[in-house]
């Protein structure tokens, strides 16, 4: 039941982050768009960090795993992995926007800027708010919540975790790797 | 009952719950209770009416001569700006989720929602949002760029006023609200069914709010990101639909229609389940074509995703993409009109029964099908182009909203009510209720077509004393004040009702679905047992062992 009610609201989230790339899309053929500011982008950087926050559906799979073979000791230590894997992708975004600050590219600055931020900041918004219930689900485990019986709780939040990786590869796709393929 | 099955209350999901006799107003505010949640939604519809209504007629007034000065131009676009969100977002669909969220659990043989807390914190929300709305009034002035509410001119450099963040803010609430009432009807349709009752056999009132909760969540989220985006837009000098700054006012057209074509559909699709419960019961025969009804349902769904342009055709997108959308749109008028045959079929040869409840849906046919033909006409490009923002969009929208889903829940408000309160609405104060409303709502809108055919633009507040203008406009103004007329007896007799109503039993109507099992009003467990099902019409075979339906 709750797998099935968080199915559906990835699904809508889905809907939601669709809207928002093909907008990302569609203001990238505006005439007032900069394509050079989407080409300097640091593609390097960003990949390895995305690297990072694929490594974290991974590690938490293995703490899922971990937790229903009844091993709580390890379904423990892969959350903390993949709450520190979260946060470093999160270090690593606003890495990238502090450079970009500091050239001057914001949210008001130009077209690029504003479709940018919107982007990639409404995914940064939704890994947070998963770092938020990965705490939860922590606090939980130590508080000894997971100790017995089969809660579905950890497999639901992994749905909702799979899927903000999901879309941020398809947004890596879409902003950094894509445009240097096309000449827009 | 040997062959039925005991319902145990889903107590996980009431923790610590006990109530201990009535406890007045704390336990409509704390409850969790679905039923007593569904009235509050019809509730918060009825009193959002209201203030939409007064606003319609105050509206009506100023264009009731020519050169009229009643309201002034600002006050007159926040008007019809306030108004046609208030219908839409705070009277349609609260009053369809009403319905849905008291007799889904009920007709399902469920004791609850799956999420009930989750299913309090929608309503709340929604109330929210309408609230933040209406607060734009004392914060400087209301939203005033239509319900649509076109870029640029929702930008701040075009309206300077906070009514537009609270638009944003106070839809963005009220969606919320929305789609976690969606998930929750969704879950519960899938897990708390009674044995035996497969999804081919759900009752069609149930299906399609099934479906419309699978069409709202797919829909919603591009409302969302485009009022987010005005957001930013707004509050922080982001440049999405700013076109003075390299921003694409066509953007935010494009977002909303793909919200606001599926939109139409929301608010219609639990309102045509309504008629495919009244139809057979009040005709005495099972639906004719149950499988069309279901299956229409789901390519209305689908269809919808792709009719969203034909709101654009002034726009000058090219005579591909034009032919395209106005294809798709003939297109859907096809799983509709098969919903219309569907429902003139089952009332072939049946014992009719006229009841309020059935008039409503008997004139539904009627007055949809205007709205229908009119929304086919507006499917053909050119008629568009020479048609569209003048008065027979305004005439052709109130068919569809009112002849629609006004009347699609007026019928479900006259079958239910007994179930309930434990009262009948009066029928005979209902049918002097009918005609009025009848009389009123095509005594305002059918001249408007005419108007519109003249040349009449819409979201102008005042006019010039030419050839007919001056009479037709009169008459719209004077079939609005019967409508709202209807509306105060429609007030009264509920409270007539409430305070000495004619007792119903718990199955008047000799229904069909299982909400007529148990008591009226149910109790706060709905069922103690429900029999098993076997059919369409669980209640049929109940009461009829011999002939039950195969």
């Amino acid at each position: 039941m709750n797998k099935t009610m968080m199915k559906l609201v990835v699904g809508t989230e889905g809907m939601f982050f669709i809207c928002l790339i093909l907008s990302f899309v569609y203001m990238a053929f505006t005439a007032g768009f900069e394509p050079h500011q989407l080409q300097a982008l640091d593609i390097k950087k960003t990949g390895i960090f995305t690297v990072v926050l694929i490594a974290s559906s991974l590690t938490f799979w293995m703490g899922d795993r971990n937790y229903k073979k009844g091993n709580i000791q390890n379904l423990k230590i892969w959350l903390v992995v993949t709450i520190l894997l979260g946060v470093i992708f999160l270090v690593g975004q606003g890495r990238e926007y502090w450079r970009l600050i500091n050239d001057h590219v914001t949210l008001g600055s130009s077209v690029f800027g504003t479709s940018f931020y919107t982007l990639t900041g409404f995914h940064g918004f939704h890994v947070f708010v998963g770092l938020i219930i990965l705490c939860i689900i922590l606090a939980l485990a130590f508080l000894g919540d997971f100790n017995k019986g089969s809660s579905k709780i950890i497999s639901t939040v992994g749905i909702y975790w799979h899927f903000v990786d999901a879309v941020w590869l398809v947004v890596f796709t879409v902003v950094y790797v894509l445009p240097h393929f096309t000449k827009i | 009952m040997s062959d039925s099955i005991y319902i145990p209350e889903p107590s996980k999901s009431f923790p610590s719950m006990s109530v201990t006799g009535d406890q007045g107003l704390l336990q409509w505010i704390s409850t969790v209770d679905h039923k007593m949640i569904g009235i509050m939604y019809l509730l918060v519809a009825l009193l959002f009416m209201l203030i939409g209504g007064v606003e319609a007629l105050l509206m009506r007034i100023q264009l009731a001569v020519p050169l009229n000065h009643f309201l002034g131009p600002e006050t007159y676009n926040q008007f019809f700006t306030m108004h046609g969100t208030t219908m839409i977002f705070l009277v349609a669909m609260p009053a369809v989720f009403g319905f849905a969220v008291y007799f889904t659990p009920l007709m399902i043989g469920a004791n609850e929602m799956a999420f009930p807390r989750l299913n309090a914190f929608s309503l709340w929300m929604t109330l929210l949002g309408g609230m933040l709305l209406y607060f734009s009034f004392l914060a400087g002035g209301a939203p005033d760029a239509g319900w649509f509410n076109y870029a640029p001119l929702n930008e701040k450099n075009y309206s300077i006023n906070s009514g537009i963040d609270y638009y944003c803010m106070g839809l963005l609430l009220a969606g919320i609200g929305s789609v976690t009432t969606s998930v929750n009807l969704i879950v519960t349709i899938l897990h708390y069914r009674v044995k035996g009752m497969a999804l081919n056999k759900l009752p069609l009132f149930v299906w399609m709010v099934f479906v419309n909760s699978f069409l709202l969540l797919a829909a919603f989220p591009a409302l969302n990101a485009a009022l987010s985006m005005l957001l930013l837009d707004r509050q922080f000098g982001a440049h999405f639909f700013n076109t003075t700054s390299g921003g694409s006012a066509l953007l935010w057209q494009h977002l909303f229609w793909i919200f606001g074509h599926p939109e139409v559909y929301i608010v219609i699709l639990p309102p045509f389940g309504i008629l495919s419960e009244v139809f057979p019961v009040f005709s005495r025969k099972p639906i004719f074509g149950y499988s069309f009804v279901a299956a229409s349902s789901v390519a209305i769904a689908l269809l919808a995703f792709g009719v969203w342009a034909h709101h654009m055709f002034a726009v000058g997108m090219g005579n591909t993409v034009d032919a395209f959308f106005s294809a798709s749109s003939m297109l859907i008028g096809i799983p509709t009109g098969v919903k219309v045959f569907n429902w003139i079929a089952t009332m072939y040869g049946g014992k009719i029964k006229f009841t309020v409840s059935m008039m409503f849906a008997i004139a539904f046919l009627i007055e949809f099908t205007i709205g229908g033909l009119s929304g086919i006409a507006f499917a053909i490009v050119p008629i568009d182009w020479q048609l569209t923002d003048t008065y027979f969009v305004v005439a052709h929208l109130h068919y569809v909203f009112i002849g629609g889903t006004i009347f699609g829940i007026l019928s479900g408000l006259f079958y239910w009510f007994p179930k309930m309160t434990g009262k009948f609405l009066s029928e005979k104060m209902g049918k002097w209720f009918f005609w009025l409303f009848v009389i009123g709502f095509n005594g305002t809108f059918l001249v408007q077509h005419i108007l519109g055919l003249i040349g009449m633009p819409r979201r102008v507040y005042t006019y010039p004393n030419l050839p007919w203008y001056g009479a037709l406009n009169m008459i719209s103004t004077i079939g609005a004040f019967i409508m709202g007329g209807s509306i105060l007896l429609l007030g009264y007799m509920i409270i007539k009702s409430l305070k000495n109503g004619k007792k119903a039993g718990n199955d008047p109507w000799d229904g069909f679905s299982l909400e007529w099992i148990t008591t009226s009003p149910p109790s706060l467990k709905n069922f103690d047992e429900v029999p098993v099902v076997h059919g369409r019409r669980p209640l049929w075979d109940l009461k009829n062992p011999g002939n039950p339906d195969k």
